[in-house]
């Protein structure tokens, strides 16, 4: 218990909000002092030093763009700040929720903690670029007729994945679209009618 | 009182008219809204469980080049809070922190980096005091107290005794008493909170955009909190990532994300981290219980004692609703002539508990169908038999003055006794397997709103101009159940027109009616009913005109298919387009106002807390869950789950059938592996890792039926779907557990810990009771 205690002091809110547990200091000492002076910068107030910018192309939804980015840029962000397509979510603090699953060359891959200089070269597609010519997807059409989405919070994600489930798998058997699933969670539906929608697209042409 | 018309089971339902925008990416959501120059907020948060602030100095934040405000208490010196008698808490700290993560400070700056260094610049001392984090420290004497004025941290106690219930255990031939314990869960909606506030300098006027399921409570929330006029702030609902109850109440950040955009003055978007989401919290609490039951050799409850007590943290948010109820709702669901309830609120140093799906309900449930099961088996009786003697006829009211209008009990009951085959394979399943189940009930709505006013309980505006579209206006907040598609699907039938043409814009207070807001399940009921009315004005002012050109009563005019005619032959017939521009010559654009109130009578009983529980319409589920359980590791799978709600009459059945296995589901996370946890008031759970939502893999497919018993009062005779299968869940699974491993489980969740544990003890009893048996022969 005490390892973690030692741990748990190491955990801050987030944004780094400073919160830390007071049991650091000696047992008489009752005056907790924040901010937590996470780094150097934060001690002298200085401004931490720019990342470097790369050029970075790729093709995103079929179009090949060219950009320059910070190489601390997180994927999902490129995707939603700097290209402007904000279907993909972010729901969590970074790998636990799927909700911003893309394809990276046919790979379903969670965008938030993907680093947008890796993509280089690579072909990204996102839940916007799953419409052709006004036409949504198969799995676009299941899941709205069948009430894939019910929030659609999750849906983006859940749709990429089963995307990627049924281009290497076209006829997955509901054990298969459950696993292919996992990474992403849905608070809504109880996955029921997810796994059905699945299923209907996957016997339709795609 | 079944008043079946026809059977109609097999009418799909129609997808979400929103559907289209939420499968491909273009619905915007609050943290999708345009944004791009606007400053970014963020929150100091405290760093203790609780403690006294003894210096806050922003003025190195404040010199910060970006950095365009930063607030702190000393800014809003007003509380807010959702019930009027119990608004206890400021949206930023005054004084005093009673939580770990409590907002003290906040800051907008040019962008997310300057903000976070500014926050570093913040200097905070806390002085602080005992904490404590249980129920029982809490209310231990000599206790450090949170709120002065409430001794003991008791935030309220609810004493409630309707019928003798001496006299109840008296005439029973068991009784039974168990003590049972549910930990706390959090709603885990997958969108993350935020909030968008735009503050003109030059007009005065503020824009909210947030992730509310109560764009009204906020609107006034604002007003008090920023000391403005209503008529200057504008709320407005954007898609929302799932609600569940955990956004209905105003949650601090929106407050201080407003307090930020005038102090800057500008725009401000305020997106907390899923950490900072669970630390807001307001959900279900730990609950310990003591529930008694009598019961006859038939099966007959002849009373029942239940005792709650409810770890609430650190403010009241919805507490008192919450544990009124706790006891409320034991009743309306079975008929029992005696029932005693004491509940204890009590004040914690943790984040603040309020409102889950199933509000209330769900933990004395839980503890009440799994008491109900453990006796039936003493006296040698099946569970569907031990229901089935205890049900309730309609119309009635409860001893606590509650209306039953409708109740399909006993044929949810009857549907999933024949779709699981439980006389055929209950008890008679392979080692290690088991069935179980249990009953629920939920409101259609509160029949008294927390803020009451005197006005309707719902108004839908509805206008019809040259396009000849329908538009419905309402405040009702859709946050995924559909309430809009609801909306769209009442005024559609009502005047005989195909959804197409009706178009719903819901929740912006520039816009839009008033509406209380998506909780207690109240959409469907109050603001369906209203939709209707509404319908029925434009309807009756369209066959007006159709009259005229007709040269016929109104009162002859029919309207289906896109058309008014007159008589069954439709011999003289208009199309709908056409009778719209007759009115519209008449009387120029139209705009109707429909409304819904539920009458006095439905507002439940005189009792100090009676208006809590009271409702025009329950909704009612029976479930049985389906286990496997290995005793090797503890860890039980849910390999089926069949279930049959009674929502009156479903309006849109896909979308009742989603919630209902939805809430089910949701149940499942709570009694397998949902639990917050903390140490030292820290939360230890505060990600989707730790906090286990069940996975697709982990989840079982939901076999959900729908009993439609149409009650006299809903919408064409719907009631709630969204909650009432929710709370059978946990001791369905808990009886299944029983079932297939003979033990008994009292607390929740079900992990496999706790199943080792209790397999453990009753190994070692065994062997002991062996030894002592041999010892003695």
């Amino acid at each position: 218990m005490a390892d973690d205690l030692e741990k748990l002091q190491t955990l801050d809110f987030g944004h780094g909000c400073g919160v830390r547990n007071g049991r650091n200091l000696s047992e008489g000492e009752k005056i907790a002092v924040v901010p937590s002076k996470r780094d150097a910068f934060m001690q002298t107030g200085t401004a931490r030093p720019k990342p470097r910018k790369r050029i970075l192309s790729l093709t995103l939804n079929g179009r090949q763009r060219e950009d320059a980015v910070s190489e601390n840029l997180l994927l999902v962000d490129f995707i939603r700040r700097v290209a402007g397509l904000t279907g993909v979510k972010t729901g969590c603090d970074g790998g636990e929720c799927g909700a911003c699953t893309i394809l990276i060359d046919g790979q379903a891959v969670p965008s938030c903690i993907t680093l947008a200089v890796r993509c280089e070269g690579r072909n990204i597609e996102t839940i916007e670029g799953l419409v052709k010519q006004g036409r949504p997807s198969r799995l676009q059409r299941a899941f709205h007729e069948r009430l894939g989405a019910q929030c659609g919070f999750c849906t983006p994600g859940m749709i990429m994945s089963a995307e990627a489930l049924l281009r290497r798998n076209p006829n997955p058997d509901d054990a298969e679209i459950r696993t292919a699933l996992s990474g992403n969670l849905c608070r809504c539906t109880g996955y029921v009618k997810i796994v059905e929608s699945v299923r209907t697209a996957a016997r339709e042409p795609s | 009182m079944s008043r079946r018309r026809r059977d109609d089971d097999k009418r799909p339902g129609v997808p979400l008219i929103d559907g289209v925008e939420k499968v491909t990416g273009r619905a915007r959501y609050t943290a999708d809204l345009e944004h791009a120059y606007a400053l970014v907020g963020r929150i100091l948060r405290s760093p203790v469980s609780h403690g006294e602030i003894i210096r806050l100095d922003v003025c190195k934040a404040v010199g910060l080049d970006g950095v365009a405000a930063v607030v702190t208490g000393a800014d809003c010196p007003h509380t807010y809070g959702v019930l009027p008698v119990a608004m206890n808490e400021h949206p930023l700290a005054r004084g005093r922190v009673r939580y770990r993560g409590e907002p003290i400070a906040a800051v907008a700056a040019r962008d997310a980096e300057t903000a976070e260094r500014a926050l570093d610049l913040i200097e905070l001392e806390v002085k602080e005091l005992p904490a404590h984090y249980s129920s029982e420290e809490a209310r231990a004497p000599g206790a450090a107290l949170l709120h002065d004025n409430k001794p003991g941290n008791l935030e309220r106690e609810v004493h409630h005794q309707f019928g003798d219930v001496t006299q109840g255990f008296a005439a029973a031939d068991l009784v039974r008493e168990e003590r049972i314990s549910c930990a706390e869960v959090n709603h885990a909606q997958i969108e993350p909170h935020a909030c968008l506030a735009d503050f003109d300098a030059l007009s005065g006027r503020l824009t909210v955009q947030s992730v509310s399921q109560v764009g009204y409570y906020l609107h006034l929330m604002l007003a008090r909190c920023l000391e403005m006029d209503t008529s200057r702030i504008r709320v407005i609902k954007p898609f929302v990532g799932g609600g569940f109850g955990a956004r209905v109440e105003v949650l601090n950040f929106e407050i201080i994300t407003a307090l930020l955009a005038r102090a800057a003055p500008g725009k401000v978007m305020m997106q907390l981290t899923r950490e900072e989401s669970f630390l807001t919290h307001r959900a279900r609490p730990q609950t310990d219980m003591r529930i008694k039951l009598g019961m006859r050799g038939n099966g007959r409850i002849t009373a029942c004692e239940c005792e709650v007590v409810q770890r609430g943290g650190a403010y009241a948010g919805y507490g008192i609703v919450t544990l009124l109820y706790a006891g409320a709702l034991l009743q309306g669901i079975y008929d029992i002539s005696a029932i005693k309830y004491d509940g204890y609120r009590i004040y914690t140093n943790l984040p603040p508990c309020g409102a889950m799906r199933g509000h209330g309900s769900v933990n004395s449930r839980h503890a009440f169908e799994c008491l109900l099961d453990r006796m039936a088996r003493e006296l040698g009786l099946d569970p569907f038999t031990v229901r089935r003697a205890n049900l309730l006829q309609a119309p009635t009211r409860t001893l606590n003055d509650l209306m039953v209008n409708s109740y399909g009990l006993g044929e949810c009951l009857d549907k999933v006794e024949r779709a699981s085959g439980w006389r055929r394979r209950h008890g008679k399943l392979p080692p290690g397997k088991g069935l179980g189940m249990a009953c629920s009930h939920y409101v259609s709505g509160a029949a008294k709103p927390i803020h009451w006013t005197g006005e309707p309980h719902a108004v839908v505006n509805a206008r019809l101009d040259f396009d000849g579209g329908v538009t419905a206006l309402t405040g009702a907040a859709d946050i995924g159940q559909g309430s809009s598609t609801m909306v769209a699907i009442a005024i559609a039938e009502t005047l005989g027109v195909p959804l197409e043409r009706v178009r719903v814009i819901a929740g912006d207070s520039a816009v839009t009616p008033k509406d209380n807001g998506a909780y207690s399940s109240r959409i469907t009921f109050m603001v369906g009913n209203a939709a209707i009315d509404a319908a029925k004005k434009l309807r009756a002012i369209l066959s007006e005109a159709a009259a005229r050109k007709l040269e016929t009563n109104p009162g002859d005019i029919e309207c289906a298919g896109e058309a008014f005619y007159v008589g069954a032959g439709r011999q003289s017939s208009l199309p709908f387009s056409d009778v719209v521009k007759l009115a519209l010559i008449e009387r120029g654009p139209i705009t109707v106002s429909g409304t819904f109130t539920c009458p006095p009578e439905a507002q439940g009983g005189k009792h100090k807390g009676g208006a809590v529980g009271s409702t025009m319409g329950f909704s009612y589920a029976a479930q049985v869950v389906e286990v496997s359980v290995d005793e090797a590791t503890g860890l039980v799978t849910v390999d089926k789950v069949w279930a049959a709600l009674d929502c009156g009459r479903a309006i849109n059945p896909m979308a009742v059938e989603g919630q209902v296995e939805g809430s089910i589901w949701m149940g499942m996370g709570q009694a397998l592996s949902e639990e917050t946890r903390y140490a030292d008031g820290l939360p230890l759970h505060a990600s989707l890792l730790e906090y286990r939502v069940p996975t697709a893999a982990e989840s079982p497919p939901i076999e959900a039926q729908i009993v439609e018993t149409h009650d006299p009062y809903g919408p064409f005779g719907a009631k709630e779907a969204s909650e009432g299968a929710l709370a059978g869940f946990p001791p369905a699974l808990v009886n299944a557990v029983a079932n297939a491993i003979g033990i008994d489980l009292s607390e929740l969740p079900v992990t496999p810990d706790r199943v080792m544990e209790a397999l453990v003890a009753k190994r070692r009893k065994a062997r002991l009771d062996a030894l002592a048996q041999k010892a003695a022969s």
